[in-house]
């Protein structure tokens, strides 16, 4: 069964959008990962066009994130403060993205930057997560940086410093403002959440528990990809919402199966699977890019109706 | 079977014939089957039947144009062993679909100098020069707009057939694929005898999208803050009811 998307102005096979929805909804469940970043590359292949992809992407994970975030939050693993400050440096982060989004928008290179920006980013995700996973597999475990107080680093030395109780952290509110900007650019570029760039920056730039940085970045990434949902409707009039909708059913109910589904598979052999998968969506990618086109004109996008 | 429709056509042209003062004047008439062509949910394309009648021999050519509008041609180039966007040729009025079809194969029933004048196929339609790029690769880009806009489907990569009936009546189905724009349409039926036009009918069809469709993408356009903060707010509260209904402690 089609249905006309009217934003996207494609009509679409209901049922691939939800299987799409529900897949990589299933594999957040189980990864906890975001899937915006494996989203929005499938959403392209599919035959939506590239702007519309990013756009809509954002939308649907304010749902994905608010859907999350309760969980954390009544557990009490949400820092505010932080979360508010990491916040701050994602609108500004994402309204310069929509703007730069725009300007390459209208020079007509924003969909070889989309292309780009996500053979980089899956491939070295996905890199990373494969060494990551073969490195479990093996046993061996990542180490992580054990908080030495007294010792002076360079991130003592920054300026305008706050009190993050919920953390236990003293340091300069610079660092979560950047760490937050990058995120919202990315958002807004690619219609990703950025949790997979904020939870290790988390961990091992700002030194927070890890009980409380994947709650504290859903609170972020449910604004900051708001923000970017309504600077592309407003700037660039991209946001398909009943895409948005479609995607949003089949993700809902794929996280749930997915996150059941975690507890009762191998975690591991998972995790290279997934990596491997990311891996593969970067290659396609990269491969389209390189490889000589059947026809080197194409059309421009349609303009103005 | 036959005998109905030459029954209805010799009617028709009786008709035609004595109603006009001149009996040298050819007759023609045509008209679409629907004027409306309305892109709701589930729009994958539709059938245009079209029809008319002449009162006299000869052959029946029909052009359908949508409505015309800026369009550019880019050319890809190689940057770093990466293919990007190069040139770019921006054309105006450009007819945003292209649908041709006659009785007898165009090259036998249209000479050059009487497509030329009416536009009828696509080498013979008239666009204006292009901005952006140079004079001497302006053909190319003109052949890769056609080329570009066939494969889309919105340009007829061969004329279609145009069925006779009897001898006197002609159908034939106009086919609109599922990206065809929003707008004005004009199916133009011309008969030739001879290699000259002896009479021509314009019809007009609208595409237009209709109902639910029509107004999220209204209200996106005009109402684009509300429609963005919507957005976020349907989202935030189907995320909401998800946690609510698959809530487990």
């Amino acid at each position: 069964m089609d249905i006309y998307l009217p934003i996207a102005e494609v009509a679409v096979n209901v049922f691939l959008i939800l299987g799409l929805g529900g897949a990589v909804g299933f594999l957040s469940g189980l990864f906890g990962v975001g899937g915006g970043f494996l989203m929005t590359p499938l959403l392209i292949f599919v035959g939506i066009p590239p702007s519309v992809a990013v756009a809509t992407e954002a939308n649907q994970i304010v749902a994905s994130s608010v859907s999350g975030v309760f969980a954390h939050w009544r557990r009490g693993n949400v820092d505010f403060r932080m979360g508010l400050i990491l916040l701050l440096g994602g609108i500004v982060g994402s309204t310069v993205g929509v703007w730069l989004f725009t300007l390459l928008r209208g020079l007509g290179y924003i969909d070889l930057v989309i292309s780009l920006s996500f053979v980089c980013l899956l491939g070295i995700i996905g890199l990373l997560m494969l060494i990551e996973s073969l490195r479990a597999m093996r046993g061996r475990q990542v180490a992580k940086p054990k908080a030495r107080p007294g010792l002076r680093t360079w991130r003592d030395a920054l300026p305008l410093k706050m009190r993050f109780r919920r953390s236990r952290l003293y340091i300069s509110a610079l660092l979560p403002v950047a760490v937050g900007a990058v995120v919202g650019l990315l958002a807004a570029l690619m219609g990703v959440g950025g949790g997979f760039i904020m939870v290790p920056a988390m961990i091992y730039l700002l030194g927070m528990p890890t009980a409380v940085v994947v709650g504290t970045s859903l609170f972020q990434i449910i604004f900051v990809t708001a923000n970017v949902t309504v600077l592309q409707s407003v700037t660039n009039r991209t946001v398909d919402v009943v895409l948005a909708l479609l995607l949003l059913v089949g993700g809902v109910i794929g996280a749930q199966v997915g996150a059941r589904a975690g507890s009762r598979l191998r975690g591991d052999q998972l995790r290279i699977l997934l990596a491997l998968m990311v891996l593969a969506v970067a290659a396609k990618l990269a491969f389209d890019l390189v490889i000589e086109p059947d026809d080197l004109y194409s059309l421009g996008e349609r303009s103005g109706r | 079977m036959t005998r109905t429709p030459r029954a209805v056509a010799a009617c028709v042209a009786a008709l035609l014939v004595s109603s006009t003062p001149s009996a040298r004047a050819a007759q023609l008439v045509a008209d679409l089957a629907d004027h409306l062509v309305a892109i709701t949910t589930g729009f994958t394309g539709a059938d245009v039947l079209l029809f008319g009648a002449t009162d006299s021999e000869g052959d029946i050519v029909v052009v359908v144009q949508g409505p015309r509008g800026p369009r550019s041609v880019r050319r890809k180039g190689r940057v770093a062993g990466i293919w990007v966007k190069g040139a770019e040729a921006r054309f105006n009025e450009v007819p945003g679909y292209y649908w041709v079809g006659a009785t007898r194969p165009l090259e036998d029933i249209v000479p050059d100098n009487v497509g030329a004048l009416y536009q009828i196929g696509l080498r013979h339609l008239r666009l204006p020069a292009p901005t952006g790029v140079p004079a001497e690769s302006v053909g190319d880009f003109r052949a890769a707009l056609i080329r570009a806009m066939q494969r889309d489907q919105l340009y007829s990569s061969a004329p279609a057939r145009i069925a006779f009936l009897g001898n006197r009546l002609f159908r034939t189905d106009v086919r609109l694929p599922a990206n065809a724009p929003v707008g004005p349409y004009t199916a133009a039926v011309y008969h030739l005898r001879g290699g000259e036009v002896i009479n021509a009918s314009l019809t007009p069809l609208l595409v237009s999208k209709v109902g639910f469709e029509a107004r999220v993408f209204e209200f996106a356009h005009r109402y684009a803050l509300a429609y963005g903060v919507l957005a976020v707010l349907i989202a935030a509260m189907a995320g909401w009811l998800a946690n609510l209904v698959f809530r487990r402690d």
